[in-house]
């Protein structure tokens, strides 16, 4: 049986700024900065709702399918 | 709706912070709270947690960009997230801030008179004197009130010109702050690992 892919958001760790506005918008508190160098997406728990992609100020969140 | 913390209302700080400085120049120095807390912080625990918490001037232009609507959300152009332009930047602010410094000095060592403007954009030479009514020690504190002013007010020019071209908090993207404390969690996640 083929499991489907889910979405999830995927951050540009090179490019994020870790300001943390993405963790102020995410509703399952599934991101957060990791050592203030970048955001860090807890997959177990992002549903892929791409809140943080929308509010992310540099743009660096994106919202792809990601194999289980 | 997650939680509210007192936290979360520090904008009404930030804003009063710029009106207060239209009616006397000397609350400036309070603006050095927001140099110093996020370096500390970010010396101390490793985190950037000013301005993922804090940071009052943030808060601000999520408001106004975000609830207040006054964003076109648009992505910020490829360069101005570069590390080129973020930390060109950062130096670039450094020396207009040690500019201001060195102004300051002048006026402390009586080699200058006090200049009541406040300098938008390091450029435009804003008369201010309505908001300087004396003060009780060197005419040089109050000269280093407009300095700190004039950079506290063109870096929120420049955070709500970018707010309204590009998502609500660009600001945080080239704000020099951000780009130091980030630098300094790096070093400090690098030396303690």
């Amino acid at each position: 049986m083929m499991i489907p892919a889910k979405r999830k958001a995927v951050v540009e760790h090179a490019l994020c700024v870790a300001c943390g506005c993405c963790v102020k918008v995410c509703p399952l508190s599934a991101i957060s900065v990791y050592h203030g160098h970048y955001a860090q997406v807890d997959p177990t728990r992002c549903v892929g709702c791409g809140k943080c992609m929308k509010e992310c100020p540099a743009s660096v969140i994106h919202v792809e399918e990601v194999a289980q | 709706m997650k939680k509210k913390h007192w936290y979360d209302y520090l904008w009404i700080v930030s804003a009063a912070y710029l009106i207060l400085g239209f009616f006397n120049i000397l609350f400036a120095w309070l603006g050095l709270l927001c140099f110093f807390i996020p370096l500390i912080l970010s010396v101390v625990t490793g985190q950037k947690s000013y301005c993922n918490r804090y940071c009052g001037r943030g808060q601000l232009f999520s408001l106004l960009g975000g609830r207040f609507g006054l964003s076109r959300r648009h992505d910020i152009p490829k360069w101005m997230k570069s590390k080129g332009f973020r930390y060109g930047f950062l130096v670039f602010f450094f020396v207009m801030f040690f500019l201001m410094l060195w102004n300051t000095y002048l006026v402390f060592a009586g080699a200058q008179s006090l200049s009541q403007v406040v300098t938008l954009l390091w450029t435009f030479r804003l008369p201010w004197q309505w908001a300087y009514h004396g003060t009780l020690f060197s005419p040089g504190v109050a000269q280093f009130a407009f300095g700190f002013y004039s950079v506290m007010l063109t870096s929120t020019v420049l955070g709500l010109v970018t707010m309204v071209l590009f998502k609500p908090r660009s600001w945080c993207v080239y704000c020099p702050m951000g780009t130091m404390t980030q630098l300094i969690c790096k070093a400090k996640h690098h030396t303690d690992s």
